[in-house]
């Protein structure tokens, strides 16, 4: 493999080049601790190694009888404690000015979900695009090892957040399900995003150029497969980019009032299944027993309809295992599909075999 | 005591006992259980509750043992000292356990809630407000009221409260040798104590029937069954401390300057009383 | 240590049959010794063994755990397995390797050293031991349970442990029984410190495994009810309705990392203040000389154990808190190199001048300062917390860890070994195979550690299954000397552990000419009642 470019780089042995002045920071920070570490480390151990050899036995050395001294005892505590100081002045600068989110060009909000990324642009440039972020490596890669991997294995994602250069932006993150923790490790960047909860955190690249993180807080099975990927643009670039991804946006949205065939919603069904379902309930529909629930067979998804719209509006807790809220993350049609999807795939025959978006807007109440 | 106190050897070490690894082997039933149970497995209740069984069994015949010991002169000051350095760190490792939730409840109310209410978190609750007792962020819990210090947690205070005193003047009499006065104001104590459970009880019934507050009433439900059920267990372990020492009582196993079991009792009852005290105010009054 | 000579002492292996009665003095055999032990050196010898059949366990998990980080892409495992052996892998090592370890060192060395002739509960000693194989069976059997064990981290953060089966309720009893376990272990022990020394054995004469001992024993009782109350919680969390980390019910995920971390933090220390002890024994014993600075060391360790409360959301700079309390948290952290410095100090000055030999317990200790200091100024870097927020969750994080977990305690416990065992088994263990052993677990050690700061400056996360194609070099390499290091805890095992108790050369009383202390004023291996009349310490 070659290096990741905005990614890791083969035998890296440092952080990876910083963008921002945080990282930047982070980077000069990192590299004066370790000076000192390494001189500390150094005096100490030329002094015990100085003693090894010297004071040995075998070399004749008969043993001093000292045991106390009050002086070196205030001296190697003071000295370290003045020291301690000098690691904790630099670093304080650094971290009011990481905390500083005031005054961003550009609000993205940053949804951790099971297993990938929601991004919602809330405001400046951009404002009302939003799209989610999956990872974009073939599954045969990483199941298959004879397989050749891409130089941005498990690095990808199909939709890269886009931003302008040299211009703040804040990053808003929360989560639908557990903890997640968004990072792009170039821009010294690291939030968690915690359920329920928003939290913050800024950056302002300096370099055009694609960066690359991964999730970085334990979330179930796919942590490994859930990256973040940020794409630095030009001005012109980015106001390209936010027209055409507005157009496509409208392009795909679709009228909750239409009225689909069955075999249009169970194709459409297909996809939204493939995107955001074979994560738990696997592509046999046999769910994994113990974690997640069978779909194939399962009562509610053979019964009447609205308790199947129901459980995907507003998910389900059954003992330990979750089904997620999806009405924010997935639209009307997208719910009437897969639900259809589901209503007629593998051994499911339901009697109310089709669901229509407008059914699943009603319940939206 | 001191005639028997040249046999005694200079710290006693008990001899090979059954007990522990026996109790060992009714903890793994009861907790295979329990972690049956929560997940709704069949037998898995029964399995737990014979667990439990065996283990107060066991409990049972291995404090008979300690008493025995210390009827036969076993224990001198040595081991009354080591009792009271155990019984003391004991205690506070309860306070400990205690300081868990009591720490949840501050967080919660006094960090998350205006979190969760602040600007920033308008966006995902829109019309959330920072008030006490609130039902959830989210809107999906059901409405309840929030209880208040009266009556019954008053009144619950008084009750611990003579508790506290009716134990000492059991303690006093203790120590001046009357054994009559002694067991008739541990009983009186003990019966204190269980006022104050028919009372809780009383309190959760209301809570539930009238009040729809429930253990699923988001966190303040949470916290107010947690902290006040987590002590009310506490107080029903004291409760059958002291009785077992009223039964030693009234078996004559006390003299008036030793008596350990009834003080480390003694201590523990008080522990509780101090921990209501703090409830009281936090739960019911803040 | 300031001089321990002992006044007189008696020779306890024969005619004691005239100062006691009830308890039976002839050394019960069979079955019967080990399950109905009150003995402490037999209660020693069990939780030894324990806690190392629990090392081996944890180590195979650390073994499938590098084998599939061995090449990226899905080798072995799935990754929800993946993620159980992780996360029982450092469950078995924290909760059942090393604690239970030190308690055993406890056990044996206390009674011993302070001229006890017991610990001061012996029975409720050998409960807390055998509520540990309990423990054990509920962690071990939970993989097998439908969802399998628990796999969300050893740190079980909420939420996702409310996704967790019936393997995490498991874990959570588990947890308890040996919260259980080591709450009645610390009170047996801080009781016999305080109540059973011999007379004349002040406080201050006290050796300074007893005095970290008595430190940690605070500790594990102030925190180890603090981790029974978060898991409590997430109990009532996932089968009872309650909201307390449920942001939808006004609670907060945040809130048990505080909780946890409040136990979390003082845990850490709990498994390297008793290997300071240790390592306070040894360096005085093969320098010829006394301890330098004594009171000092005392004065370090209870600061260390102070501090250890004030740090604990530094685990926690990434989940945003205020920026006063990340500078706080970084500031407390940072002073914890202050007293850890002492300590390190006071070993080398007793070193400097000293007489020094170096037989295996003498290479762990020299080992263990040199490595654990390494680890001790990556603890310093993430302290930082800029530096903290690129590095958290990233193998830095396990680099670090291991550097103060497996070179810290896990060392001071094979240097404690090799210093005791004489006394334990009356053997003397094979000098050359220790130092076989010293050597490759060194070098096998960095070898699969220290990559790791690399992956994780780089930015490999922890806790994945598979990983980006450019992290593969340091990984491999990681993973050769992580099978080497199993393969020196093995050769440990058979070639010098199990020998030793066969036999070979009989051990002295005293086979370390420098060694000082009760413990070696008795005969090799220790007779099965020491100190029933206390000796009389000067
Ligand atoms: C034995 C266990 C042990 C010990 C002793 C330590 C010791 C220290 N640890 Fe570590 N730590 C862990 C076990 C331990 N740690 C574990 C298990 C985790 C991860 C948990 C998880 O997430 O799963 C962790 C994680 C961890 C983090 C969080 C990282 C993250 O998740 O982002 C931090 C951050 O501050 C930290 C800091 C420290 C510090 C400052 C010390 C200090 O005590 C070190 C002090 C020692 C020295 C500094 C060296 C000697 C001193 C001198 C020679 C004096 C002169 C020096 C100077 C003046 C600089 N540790
Ligand atoms: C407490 C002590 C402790 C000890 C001693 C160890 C020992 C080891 N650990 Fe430890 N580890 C932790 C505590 C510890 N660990 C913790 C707390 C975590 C965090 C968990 C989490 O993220 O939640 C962790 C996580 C962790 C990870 C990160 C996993 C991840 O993030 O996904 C890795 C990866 O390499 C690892 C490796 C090892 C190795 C190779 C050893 C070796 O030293 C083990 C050596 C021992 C043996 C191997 C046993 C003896 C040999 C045999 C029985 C024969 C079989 C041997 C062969 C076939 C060669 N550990
Ligand atoms: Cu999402 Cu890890
Ligand atoms: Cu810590």
């Amino acid at each position: 493999v070659k290096d990741s470019i905005g990614g890791p780089a083969v035998l890296q042995l440092n952080f990876q080049p910083p963008v921002t002045q945080i990282a930047q920071q982070i980077y000069d920070l990192h590299t004066w601790m370790l000076i000192i570490c390494l001189v500390i480390f150094v005096a100490v151990f030329s002094v015990m190694f100085y003693s090894i050899v010297m004071h040995r036995k075998s070399r004749g050395a008969k043993s001093a009888s000292f045991h106390e001294s009050t002086t070196v005892e205030i001296a190697w505590t003071v000295v370290p404690f003045l020291i301690v100081i000098g690691m904790a002045l630099p670093a304080t600068k650094t971290v009011v000015a990481m905390k500083d989110t005031s005054n961003a060009d550009l609000t993205i909000k940053a949804t951790g979900m099971q297993w990938k990324w929601g991004y919602d642009y809330l405001k400046g440039e951009g404002e009302g695009i939003s799209f989610l972020s999956t990872l974009a490596t073939p599954h045969e890669q990483v199941v298959d090892s004879t397989k050749v991997k891409n130089d941005n294995y498990l690095l990808e994602v199909d939709n890269e957040v886009v931003v302008p250069i040299n211009k703040k932006v804040r990053i808003i993150t929360t989560a639908n399900d557990v903890i997640h923790s968004w990072t792009i490790p170039a821009f010294g960047v690291k939030q968690d995003a915690i359920p329920g909860f928003v939290r913050d955190t800024w950056f302002k690249a300096e370099k055009i150029g694609t960066y690359r993180g991964q999730c970085v807080e334990l979330c179930g099975k796919d942590h490994g497969f859930m990256p973040i990927v940020v794409k630095v643009v030009s001005d012109a670039d980015y106001t390209k980019w936010v027209d055409g991804k507005k157009k496509e946006m409208a392009a795909q949205a679709d009228d909750p009032n239409k009225v689909w065939t069955i075999d249009e919603l169970k194709t459409r069904g297909e996809k939204v299944y493939t995107a955001n379902c074979v994560a738990c309930h696997q592509a046999t529909g046999k769910g994994i027993p113990g974690a997640f629930p069978a779909l194939d067979g399962d009562p509610v998804v053979n019964g009447p309809r609205g308790a199947q719209i129901d459980v995907l509006l507003n998910g389900k807790i059954n003992g330990a295992m979750q089904m997620p809220a999806w009405k924010a993350v997935l639209s009307d049609t997208e719910i009437a599909a897969v639900i259809t999807y589901t209503r007629n795939t593998w051994s499911n025959k339901a009697a109310e075999n089709i669901v229509q978006p407008a059914e699943v807007l009603a319940a939206r109440k | 005591m001191s005639a028997q106190q040249a046999n005694v050897p200079y710290y006693f070490v008990p001899g090979p006992s059954k007990w522990p690894v026996l109790a060992g082997v009714a903890l793994l039933v009861t907790m295979l259980g329990a972690a049956g149970w929560v997940n709704s497995i069949a037998l898995a209740p029964e399995l737990c509750v014979i667990g439990i069984l065996g283990l107060l069994v066991v409990l049972y015949k291995w404090f008979g043992d300690a008493i025995h010991e210390s009827e036969s002169g076993m224990y001198n000051a040595r081991i009354d000292t080591s009792f009271r350095w155990s019984m003391s760190w004991f205690i506070f490792s309860e306070v400990m356990f205690f300081a868990a939730f009591f720490g949840a409840l501050f967080y919660a109310r006094s960090i998350s809630m205006p979190w969760l209410a602040d600007l920033d978190h308008k966006i995902l609750w829109p019309d959330f407000a920072a008030h006490w007792g609130n039902a959830g962020p989210a809107g999906t819990i059901e409405t309840f009221r929030t209880m208040g210090p009266f009556p019954i947690p008053t009144i619950n205070t008084a009750l611990l409260l003579t508790s506290g005193v009716t134990l000492t003047i059991s303690h006093h009499a203790l120590r001046a040798g009357h054994r009559g006065k002694t067991a008739l104001w541990l009983a009186a104590t003990v019966l204190l104590g269980a006022t104050f459970m028919c009372f809780q009880a009383a309190e959760y019934m209301e809570a539930y029937q009238e009040y729809n507050l429930r253990l699923t009433s988001g966190i303040y439900g949470s916290t107010f069954f947690l902290l006040t059920g987590f002590h009310g267990f506490h107080v029903t372990i004291g409760a059958i401390m002291l009785s077992v020492v009223l039964y030693r009582v009234l078996k004559g196993h006390f003299t008036p300057d030793n008596h350990f079991a009834f003080e480390g009792a003694a201590w523990y009852w008080h522990f509780v009383d101090v921990v209501w005290l703090g409830l009281y105010v936090v739960v019911y009054w803040l | 240590m300031s001089t321990t000579a002992v006044d007189h002492v008696h020779d306890h292996s024969h005619d004691h049959h005239d100062h006691h009665d009830d308890h039976a003095h002839d050394v019960p055999t069979g079955w019967r010794r080990w399950l109905f032990a009150t003995n402490h050196k037999d209660i020693g010898t069990l939780y030894l063994w324990f806690s190392f059949t629990m090392l081996l366990s944890g180590g195979v998990l650390a073994m499938l755990i590098r084998a599939e980080l061995f090449e990226p892409g899905l080798q072995f495992f799935k990754p929800e397995f993946f993620n159980q052996l992780t996360t029982m892998h450092g469950i078995i090592m924290v909760f059942g390797a090393i604690m239970p370890a030190f308690v055993g060192f406890a056990n044996w060395m206390i009674p011993l050293q302070i001229g006890a002739s017991d610990m001061a509960f012996a029975r409720m000693n050998n409960f807390s031991f055998w509520l540990l194989p309990p423990a054990a069976i509920l962690l071990l059997t939970s993989f097998l349970v439908p969802g399998g064990a628990t796999a969300a981290g050893w740190t079980l953060y909420a939420p996702l442990s409310t996704q967790m089966g019936p393997g995490m309720d498991m874990a959570i009893f588990a947890m308890h029984i040996m919260g259980a376990s080591s709450i009645m272990g610390s009170i047996n022990i801080v009781t016999t410190v305080l109540n059973m020394r011999a007379p004349g054995m002040t406080l201050m004469k006290m050796p300074m495994f007893c005095w970290t001992w008595l430190i940690t024993a605070y500790l594990l009782i102030a925190v180890m009810p603090v981790l029974a109350g978060a898991i409590t919680m997430t109990l009532t969390d996932r089968h009872f309705g309650t909201s307390f980390f449920n942001a939808a019910g006004g609670g907060d995920p945040v809130m048990y990392q505080h909780i946890f971390w409040f136990f979390g933090h003082p845990e850490v220390y709990i498994m390297i203040l008793p290997a300071f002890g240790i390592i306070s024994q040894i360096i005085p014993a093969f320098a010829r000389k006394q301890l330098f600075g004594y009171a000092s060391m005392v004065y370090a360790t209870a600061s260390i154990a102070i501090l250890s409360f004030i740090v604990w959301a530094h685990h926690m700079f990434t989940t945003g808190m205020p920026v006063t309390a990340q500078l706080f948290f970084m500031y407390a952290t940072l002073l914890i190199a202050v007293p850890t410095g002492v300590k390190i100090f006071n070993w080398i000055a007793t070193m400097w001048r000293g007489s020094m030999t170096f037989e295996t317990p003498m290479l762990f200790a020299v080992g263990f300062i040199f490595v654990f200091t390494m680890g001790g100024f990556t603890g310093l870097i993430l302290a930082v917390t800029p530096i903290d927020i690129q590095m958290q969750d990233t193998y830095y994080v396990v680099a670090h860890f291991h550097y103060v977990l497996v070179a810290g305690s896990l060392f001071g416990l094979f240097g404690g070994y090799y210093y005791w065992s004489p006394k334990w088994t009356g053997f003397m263990y094979n000098e050359t195979r220790g130092k076989i052993h010293f050597w490759a677990s060194l070098i096998t050690f960095n070898i699969t550690f220290f990559p790791m700061h690399f992956l994780g400056l780089a930015g490999m996360p922890r806790r994945i299954a598979d990983y980006p194609a450019q992290f593969t070099d340091f990984n491999m390499l990681a993973s050769i000397g992580a099978f080497g290091f199993g393969l020196s805890q093995l050769y440990f095992l058979f070639f010098v552990v199990i020998p030793s108790i066969k036999g070979g050369v009989k051990a002295p009383a005293k086979p370390w000419d420098g060694a000082e202390g009760l413990e070696w004023t008795i005969p090799s291996p220790a007779p099965f009642h020491t100190f029933e009349v206390p000796p009389t310490v000067k």
